[in-house]
């Protein structure tokens, strides 16, 4: 089914005119950044109820199939939603694992019965998903896992632990990479790839407090952990291809995600603008040359970003090295949100010493709880160090460190 | 006040696709990195026979309108070849040639574009004296002068840094003209009664000429339209911006190719140093700079000459890829160890095209500099 301009166009009006009247007020307290930073009840009650009325909407899943509680309509009719959302900076869809990776992963690869049950649930934000890939003793390197899932007849006893599982105290389901085989020729044939009930004798959340003084993450306990060996996704042993196929998800390189935006990013133009009000000598920060210079290079790299994904897209600009590109841009996004954060502090003078709770802390305190954040970035998904051996690995063709 | 929102789309049509494939090869065979110190260490300012195969391409004319004998394409497509051309350090009068042709077409009357720019798309040299000794970057800072006398301007003063100059066909020089900047053509003749002097520059790649006009009369016809001098003004310059841009990318380009290698067959401690993070990661940096400073170039090359977010744009790409090739070759150097101290080992080429690419025309700083007044 092709859509009109004109059909599309108006359907944008229409969409522009909900989220105007419908975006929630102000809550009162501060709204996290993304759903790794969900970290009080009241947090994450606005936030799924929210997400359950965007879905009543009609504007949620709106390309995924009817029969699953989707709205069986064009993509491009949710790619309008999800930038008008964006535009609107309204809060951002907070069953992020289950709309972005988890969902298309069972309606790509899941049974009948799968499907029936776990996608409807991920799109009212009914059933919230987390999911159980990075262990303590195991951060960058996800095909070591070693939770173990031992097979005892139709079901799976699981033993071990997994970490970062951001709401995981929420979550009624994990997607689980665990091992299924010890001894094996090489780490990645022992793995298989489960989605399993939370809330079942033997697993249990434990809150981490982060360096933010705020909880989100937890550690995630497996104690003779019993489930069904329907849990299981993708074959007994192929876990590992399970799991790429995820983050090819995750990561937003193959298509198939619920809509709605997973995060507020932080941008320069709120730098900008925080400029404008902070003080130097009476003035606006903004007149004093030296910030005015830093100010020039946050927006050059904001820049560089855009402008790497529009040139990616030209195979004649990306003949030497092709995937120098995508495969740095999380890299070079995370540590500018790092940097960029910092500075915004660096505005603040004096008052960048309060902290959220204060009341002359600029902002409720968000710039300094977003820079602490910045670091779930630079650090989560492989450290900025890994990704530069990665990078220098891969691209580069330098020897292995 | 810049947009953020603003969705950016980097347009990139089939001639420069097919230029930017030529021009790679084109380089690779002309200007092979083995030959560099022979090319430098040349008595010929630059090789006759690859420029001729260079203006028989149609490189010379293809920012020139098809009325002159140009292809009537923009800088756009130029850019794809100054690219690679500086990714292997070539030194040709192609960039100064390229900018005479764009101050032509700026400024010059009738007559003169429809006597110049039909040689100039078939090998007539160019060079642009627009720089003075004072150095600064401010191209209306004219301390050379022009006195009408009749029929003839009196020329007094000297330019710096006019490249291929020697070898020029005509020389297009800023001049203060009753108090106003302009800008006057000197041909051949013009020229035998001025004084040149070789200069001696840190890109030894570069043939750089002081000009010295005390003395020199030219006939006022050779004056360009001085209604047009300002907008002729900020054109070659963020013309001058985009070129050397694209020749800074082309370097970071060629002078991480170096270091890889190196990095790739130098053992130290039984290790290939390139296993050494303390020298990779850096490495990895100045990739990231380049895939930056080259996406910025390529939207420069497409939006150039569009008004304000032209010029945004392209002192972006020149602020970011001086930067670029200033890392690339600095670290370069010294990864090399050792080798990386002598005259022998390539990175001091790029190192030695970096500073001239970052100096000329406006370093980093200034551009940030102006960008912040165009942007807050």
């Amino acid at each position: 089914m092709s859509l009109t301009k004109q059909e599309l166009d108006e359907f944008r009006e229409e969409v522009r005119a909900w989220f105007e009247e419908n975006k929630p007020a102000d809550p009162g307290f501060l709204l996290p950044l993304s759903f790794m930073e969900v970290g009080t009840d009241e947090q994450f009650y606005f936030l799924r109820d929210w997400q359950r009325k965007v879905y009543e909407a009609g504007y949620l899943g709106m390309a995924w199939p009817k029969e699953y509680g989707g709205h069986g309509k064009p993509q491009a009719l949710q790619d309008i939603v999800t930038r008008e959302m964006i535009r609107q900076k309204v809060p951002f869809m907070t069953n992020t694992i289950g709309l972005n990776w988890a969902g298309p992963l069972i309606l790509n690869m899941g049974s009948e019965e799968q499907k029936k049950a776990y996608i409807p649930g991920i799109l009212s934000a009914e059933d919230i998903w987390c999911q159980g890939f990075s262990e303590p003793d195991h951060g960058s390197d996800l095909g070591n896992a070693q939770l173990k899932a031992t097979r005892d007849g139709n079901e799976f006893v699981l033993n071990g632990s997994k970490i970062w599982t951001s709401l995981g105290r929420h979550a009624k389901y994990m997607i689980l990479l665990a091992r299924t085989k010890q001894n094996t020729n090489n780490k990645y044939e022992g793995l298989s790839f489960f989605l399993i009930p939370m809330r079942i004798p033997g697993i249990e959340v434990v809150p981490i407090r982060k360096l933010t003084g705020e909880y989100g993450f937890n550690q995630t306990f497996f104690t003779d952990a019993r489930i069904s060996e329907s849990c299981l996704i993708g074959k007994e042993g192929e876990g590992w291809q399970v799991a790429m196929a995820t983050l090819a998800f995750e990561r937003g390189a193959v298509g198939g995600q619920a809509g709605g935006h997973a995060m507020m990013s932080r941008e320069v133009a709120e730098v900008v603008a925080l400029a404008r009000t902070a003080q130097r000598g009476g003035r606006p920060a903004i007149e004093d040359p030296t910030i005015r210079d830093r100010l020039v290079q946050f927006v050059m790299e904001e820049r560089s970003m855009m402008l790497n994904s529009a040139r990616s897209r030209i195979k004649a600009l990306n003949v030497d090295r092709p995937f120098s590109i995508p495969m740095s841009s999380k890299l070079v996004g995370s540590e500018y949100q790092r940097r960029m954060n910092q500075f915004a502090l660096s505005l603040q003078g004096a008052n960048a010493a309060y902290y959220v709770g204060d009341d002359l802390a600029y902002e409720r305190g968000q710039w300094q709880r977003s820079y602490f954040n910045a670091f779930s970035a630079t650090i989560g998904g492989g450290t900025s160090e890994i990704q530069h051996n990665i990078i220098g690995e891969r691209v580069l063709g330098l020897p292995k460190s | 006040m810049l947009d953020t929102n603003k969705k950016l789309t980097i347009t990139f049509g089939e001639e420069q696709e097919q230029l930017l494939d030529i021009a790679t090869s084109f380089a690779r065979d002309k200007f092979p990195m083995d030959k560099a110190r022979a090319r430098i260490a040349a008595a010929e300012d630059f090789d006759r026979a690859v420029w001729d195969e260079m203006a028989s391409l149609g490189w010379l004319g293809i920012a020139v309108p098809e009325e002159f004998g140009g292809s009537g394409l923009g800088l756009a497509e130029v850019v794809t070849i100054a690219e690679p051309l500086g990714r292997n350090l070539a030194g040709t009068p192609f960039v100064s040639t390229t900018l005479v042709a764009q101050a032509l077409l700026k400024a010059g009357t009738a007559a003169q574009k429809q006597e110049w720019l039909p040689k100039i798309c078939e090998g007539t040299i160019g060079a642009l004296a627009i720089v003075e000794p004072h150095g600064d970057w401010n191209l209306a800072h004219l301390d050379v002068k022009a006195t009408e006398a009749g029929d003839t301007l009196a020329l007094s003063g000297t330019k710096t840094f006019v490249t291929d100059a020697a070898s020029a066909g005509l020389v297009i020089i800023s001049v203060s003209l009753g108090g106003g900047p302009a800008l006057v053509l000197l041909d051949k003749a013009a020229l035998g009664k001025a004084s040149l002097e070789k200069e001696i520059v840190i890109d030894e790649t570069r043939r750089s000429y002081r000009l010295k006009l005390d003395g020199v009369t030219v006939p006022r016809a050779n004056l360009l339209d001085q209604a047009q001098t300002a907008a002729a003004l900020k054109h070659i310059d963020e013309a001058a911006c985009l070129l050397l841009a694209a020749e800074a990318c082309g370097g970071t380009s060629g002078v991480i190719d170096v270091v890889v290698e190196y990095l790739k067959t130098r053992k130290q401690f039984d290790r290939y140093i390139g296993s050494y993070q303390a020298l990779k990661h850096p490495t990895v940096d100045a990739l990231l700079a380049l895939e930056a400073a080259r996406s910025h170039l390529y939207f420069a090359a497409g939006v150039f000459g569009q008004g304000e977010e032209g010029e945004i744009a392209v002192r972006m790409a020149k602020a970011l890829s001086s930067d670029a090739l200033a890392f690339a070759s600095d670290r370069a150097i010294q990864f090399h160890g050792g080798f990386g101290f002598t005259y022998d080992c390539d990175a001091q080429l790029f190192r030695r095209r970096g500073v001239w690419c970052e100096v000329q025309h406006g370093d980093a700083a200034y551009h940030r500099r102006k960008l912040a007044d165009l942007i807050f």
